[in-house]
């Protein structure tokens, strides 16, 4: 038992971070300071708890109070009640959405409920610049156990776990293991790819800021299996406090001996260093991140070779992504059976996911392979936004596909989302809802590709860009039905026919959307309509005569002076000058104005 | 710093450590004993907050590791403040009032460590909570 009577967690990930979390932390020392309780009170700024919807977060231990949406100004009012008088601060506690009700504990959340935190064991518990912390926790024990195996025991202990890949491919982490092993060379490298580039993912940056050492003592491991002396750790420079974090427990590691020559006084030795990236999508791909790191653009070429045979400097180089590497440990010191013991069959473990979008707890969650969406949207992310209804969801970022409701109770793992014409990808989930259009939803990820296409082959430079302009047309109600053959014919030959990964996925969110809401593209394509009242070209504003009391509010906010009519009488909008900025629609207090 | 050069080095490094996690450890687990000092207003005049120092002295001073103290609001046991619950896993828990001076130490020794209850101290409920 410390001496401190509480310990105080602020979350101190990007998110909360960004929203001035480290001032909360400074006023909460400050004041305790004033009052003399510095040293009863241990306020530690953590990584991150996942429930970002909320943050900043303040967690009050031993007793477990979670205080949501914490402003800097709050400090005070937290010591004199929570600290000095022991009462809880009832307005800062968590308003679970569905049942309006104030629930003091993570533990009693429905957000936390479902959770198994495998990768995330630490983010959110200790400090990511203290690696006593990590040592405390059971830090380093796996990669001594590791030391004390042979490498062969390790690798068979890694595929006997049916650990995949968490970067999206799913490819058995043990059997890539096996295959660098095995290859020939005296100088072999492991690679963490921390690229994490997919439009609405954290979880890789999650874990990087929450518990580096994880990562490090992943690789370590991985390094040990394959004869690898030295690793590096691709990330992207948008990640800076990520790198921080990073480049601090590298640090702390070499001080300690956990890195660097005869590690734990064996003949192991291993190295590691952080390579910045630029932020371009592609060099997540591995043979681009590979050019990468050696100093070249970062352009794919084609497989085989493996990087496991050729990889850096034509070197046998392992590359896992972050999570993969934070689940590494725990195999190690648990054991292949425990680590069975959760998921799915035919994919192990646990998956962290990144709920976005029209859910009301967006946030990182880790759960069981083989839970189902409905489980993860509905019991964990509280459901729609504002009550609506639920209409897809776009898993494995712009290389994945939009999943509509009839699959909501589908198991999520590898497999079943390939199935479903999706992917896990790097697990980016994001939630829509009826008022989204699903043609300007798949143009939106179409855009992305394009804009990240490396230009290196016809088919997803050149082809992309085609693919885009159909979807415009589309979107502008300018398509005839042949455009919706010619878009599923191209789609299906960039797939075919692309270099990397980038090109061969950028199709999917097309092609899903086209197989799930075939309607939705026909209402665009033959009855100039969008149904969900998104793309501009295809909907318009009317006034109802019964409804308008002739206020005037919406003549005043239109730019245009498309709305006339005089005061008291109902109003009218003039079509030709309207430009559909909505701004009418959304200043009427009378529900008067239509969108058709 | 020390370097770790063995498995013995890196669990004396984590022995030492230790402290730094243990009530974040503690509070995360659901097999340990939970003293609740009631700490309304009137909890904190009849001296709860030396009840609550003096409990955690003893777990300090008896080196116990699965129990934490925490406060809560008032019970609305006044009369009998400072009150402390002792709640166990799989158990009953127990409300205890007046428990001061020496009684918060009698409390761990006796309850905590010889499984005794401290029968004078022991007030009867008398309500039922809806979270029960």
């Amino acid at each position: 038992m410390s001496s401190y009577k509480y310990h105080v967690l602020i979350c101190g990930g990007t998110g909360c971070t960004s929203s001035k979390s480290e001032l909360i932390k400074d006023n909460l020392e400050n004041i305790l300071k004033e009052k003399g309780l510095d040293n009863e009170v241990q306020v530690v700024r953590t990584g991150c708890f996942g429930f970002c919807e909320q943050g900043p977060i303040v967690k009050f231990l031993p007793d477990n109070t979670f205080y949501v949406q914490v402003k800097p100004e709050d400090a005070e009012e937290l010591v004199n009640e929570h600290v000095i008088k022991g009462r809880k601060v009832e307005r800062l506690l968590y308003v679970e959405p569905t049942e309006k009700e104030k629930i003091d504990e993570s533990k009693k959340m429905p957000f936390y409920k479902k959770q198994i935190r495998v990768a995330l064991r630490n983010a959110g518990l200790i400090n990511p610049d203290d690696i006593d912390e990590y040592i405390a926790n059971d830090g380093y024990q796996a990669l001594a156990k590791a030391l004390s195996m042979t490498p062969e025991e390790v690798v068979e202990e890694m595929k006997e776990s049916g650990l995949r890949g968490r970067g999206g491919g799913g490819f058995p982490t043990g059997l890539k293991w096996a295959f660098a092993q095995r290859a020939q060379g005296d100088i072999k490298y492991v690679v963490c790819n921390a690229d994490e580039g997919d439009p609405g993912a954290f979880m890789d940056r999650s874990v990087l800021e929450g518990d580096p050492h994880s990562v490090i003592e992943g690789m370590a491991i991985a390094a040990y299996a394959i004869g690898a002396k030295k690793g590096f750790v691709y990330i992207r420079a948008e990640y800076p406090l990520a790198v921080k974090r990073l480049q601090n427990a590298i640090n702390q590691a070499k001080e300690y001996g956990l890195l660097g020559e005869n590690i734990f006084g064996t003949d192991f030795s291993f190295d590691l260093e952080i390579r910045l990236g630029a932020g371009a999508f592609v060099c997540g791909e591995e043979t681009a991140l590979i050019a990468s790191i050696e100093g070249y653009r970062g352009e794919p070429r084609t497989k085989p070779p493996f990087p496991a045979n050729k990889g850096l400097w034509g070197k046998p180089t392992i590359i896992n992504n972050v999570e993969t590497f934070a689940n590494v440990s725990p195999i190690i010191l648990k054991g292949a059976k425990w680590f069975r013991s959760l998921g799915s069959e035919k994919s192990p473990g646990t998956k962290v996911f990144a709920l976005a979008g029209k859910v009301n707890n967006v946030g990182l969650v880790e759960v069981p392979m083989g839970i189902t969406l409905r489980e993860v949207i509905f019991d964990i992310g509280g459901g729609i936004r504002e009550n609506r209804k639920f209409k897809a969801v776009q898993t494995g970022g712009p290389s994945g596909g939009c999943i509509p409701a009839e699959y909501l109770d589908t198991p999520i793992d590898f497999d079943t989302l390939t199935a479903l014409g999706s992917m896990m990808g790097s697990g980016g989930m994001i939630v829509m809802d009826e008022n989204t259009c699903m043609p300007d939803v798949a143009k939106f990820y179409l855009e992305f590709s394009v804009e990240e296409s490396c230009g290196k082959c016809t088919p997803c430079r050149i082809g992309n860009v085609r693919l885009l302009e159909i979807l415009d047309k589309i979107t502008s109600g300018r398509a005839t039905i042949e455009d919706l053959d010619r878009m599923k014919i191209l789609g299906e030959t960039i797939k075919d026919s692309a270099l990397c990964g980038l090109g061969q996925t950028s199709p999917n969110p097309i092609l899903s959307t086209m197989h799930y809401f075939k309607d939705e593209y026909e209402a665009h394509v033959l009855d100039r309509t969008c149904p969900a009242g998104v793309c501009k070209n295809l909907i318009t504003y009317k006034i109802d005569k019964e409804k308008c009391v002739g206020c005037t509010a919406c003549a005043r906010v239109c730019p245009v002076e498309a709305i006339k009519g005089s005061i008291k009488q109902p109003h009218e909008i003039d079509q030709d000058k309207c430009i559909k900025c909505g701004a009418c629609y959304a200043t009427c207090r009378f529900g008067a104005i239509e969108k058709i | 710093m020390p370097k770790i050069k063995s498995l013995e080095d890196l669990l004396k490094q984590k022995e030492a450590a230790k402290d730094k996690l243990s009530l974040r450890k503690i509070a995360e687990d659901d097999n340990i004993i939970t003293l609740r000092v009631a700490m309304g207003t009137c909890g904190i005049a009849a001296g709860a907050k030396e009840t609550f120092d003096k409990l955690l002295e003893t777990i300090e001073e008896k080196k116990l590791e699965n129990i934490r103290v925490i406060q809560t609001g008032c019970m609305g046991y006044c009369h009998a403040e400072p009150t402390v619950e002792v709640v166990e896993p799989g158990k009953e828990p127990i409300l205890y009032g007046k428990i001061v001076g020496d009684k918060a130490k009698e409390l761990i020794e006796k309850h905590i460590l010889n499984g005794e209850l401290l029968q004078d101290s022991i007030i009867g409920e008398t309500h039922t909570s809806i979270n029960e």
